[in-house]
């Protein structure tokens, strides 16, 4: 393994970032398609040159765009996203039906041995899949139509699909994350789906232990554990060891347990990482320190890791698709701000420099170990 | 040929200048000459009228001619200057957001 690239959405246009396996000094390419909102751009595991990003504006839509040579040149591909068959309705804001509308692809999940095949989580909240390269793009109805569908309410951000984790031992197996809907996991490759959302309280709903209804930010898991996941919710950091089955809450001694991103370790699959922030009133970081808390305990016991992120007068927030991880030896942790900074680490976080600054905010982060 | 400018990222989208020339059939309307547009240039599919609807996405006006053909049927004539292509068809972004 010879270093690493960073892919870097941004609300003005993607930034690709490379480095060598020191990782202290970094080359930034871009931006790319400058002026478009890029909310993800993810390679594929099965070949790491080819690139998928989703691109797009208010004014002219949703593009998909492909590349082949690790992002040197890109070709739009279809960006057309059909809701199969009679779209049907979610509930509104006020509680009436809404019929489903596509807006955007929040994100794109290469398949883990297939670079032709990816998974496109959307708003409103549905998903999709391609198999030929982007070419053309299906709705795998089963989740929308699998019988909570008319009850999904958008959070504040809207009605997204923003979570794809396709289980590294059983690709069969996939969850995803709606807000605010909550999670669901497929063991059929997408053809049926089940909420998995046991054990989620959300004090904001009238339900607080409803089936669906929650608004789940991100999930990750540890590829050598895939049946044990952890959860930023709105509020809570929550773990689950059955596969979604049942979660309990982790928060333990975190300054606020309201947040957006969560990552693990490479390597120490018990190693976690959040960014905590404020309130869901108030984006920022409590007290204006950047801080990210890891835990080495899989949750209940965490510090805050501050060296080298500004400890006064901060006010960013990190998205929920703004952290990543490479898996060189020593584990690089990147995230990147609402300020646009990505910061790196190459210590599991005991320190962190900026690799890049003055981008636009930052909507997505994505290393790959090259 | 009916002339039609685009908006600074769909030129770049479409790899074209300013201005493109259409080869239009039958009557000069919205919709045939974006059914020329996206025939032309497919990767333009989407960004103008919605996929689905075939309406006009709500950010983008239609122009010509000094006059503003937005609210306009898809279906009505465009002004005779622009279908024998004195003046061009203009799809313009609003001027609004950041």
């Amino acid at each position: 393994m010879s270093g690493v690239r960073v892919l870097v959405g941004t609300r003005k246009g993607a930034f690709i970032l490379t480095a060598d396996g020191k990782r202290d000094r970094w080359d930034v390419s871009g931006p790319h398609f400058g002026g478009w909102e890029i909310y993800h751009l993810k390679g594929s595991p099965a070949d790491q040159n080819r690139l998928y990003a989703s691109q797009g504006t208010g004014w002219f839509g949703q593009i998909i765009q492909r590349s082949n040579d690790g992002g040197r040149t890109w070709e739009a591909v279809d960006n057309k996203f059909v809701y199969d068959g009679a779209a049907g309705t979610h509930q509104w804001y006020d509680g009436t039906p809404h019929p489903w509308e596509f807006k955007r692809v929040w994100h794109l999940e290469p398949s883990l041995s297939d670079p032709d095949t990816v998974y496109a989580g959307v708003e409103d909240a549905a998903m999709f899949r391609t198999t030929d390269g982007g070419k053309s793009w299906r709705e795998l109805p089963g989740l929308r139509n699998h019988g909570t569908g008319s009850k999904w309410q958008p959070g504040a951000g809207g009605l997204c699909l923003h979570t794809i984790l396709i289980d590294p031992q059983n690709p069969r197996r996939i969850f995803i994350a709606i807000s605010a809907a909550g999670a669901f996991r497929t063991d059929d490759e997408g053809a049926t789906w089940k909420p998995i959302n046991q054990g989620l309280r959300s004090q904001q709903i009238p339900d607080p232990t409803a089936e669906v209804g929650h608004c789940v930010h991100r999930i990750a898991l540890h590829r050598s554990r895939p049946n044990t996941l952890f959860m930023q919710k709105h509020w809570d950091v929550m773990r689950s060891d059955d596969g979604g089955d049942s979660w309990r809450e982790v928060s333990g001694n975190l300054p606020t347990d309201f947040g957006f991103p969560i990552d693990v370790h490479a390597h120490e699959p018990e190693t976690i990482y959040v960014v905590p922030i404020k309130s869901d009133s108030e984006h920022y970081p409590p007290e204006g320190k950047l801080r990210v808390y890891r835990s080495r305990t899989g949750g209940h016991e965490w510090e805050p890791l501050t060296k080298g992120l500004p400890q006064q007068d901060c006010y960013v927030n990190v998205l929920r698709d703004a952290m990543s991880v490479d898996s060189l030896d020593a584990c690089g942790i990147y995230f990147g701000t609402t300020g646009g900074q990505v910061y790196g680490s190459t210590d599991g976080g005991d320190s962190w420099k900026p690799i890049a600054e003055h981008l636009p905010a930052v909507l997505s982060v994505e290393a790959q170990t090259l | 040929m009916i002339r039609v400018e685009l908006p600074a990222h769909l030129r770049t989208l479409a790899r074209v200048d300013v201005e493109v020339t259409l080869d239009v059939r039958g009557e000069v309307t919205q919709r045939t000459v974006l059914d020329a547009l996206e025939a032309s240039y497919p990767v333009l599919r989407g960004t103008i009228r919605d996929h689905v609807t075939q309406r006009r996405r709500p950010f983008l006006r239609f122009f010509a001619c000094e006059e503003d053909l937005s609210h306009e049927s898809p279906d009505a004539a465009l002004p005779p200057a622009v279908a024998s292509g004195r003046e061009p068809f203009l799809v313009i972004g609003a001027l609004a957001g950041g």
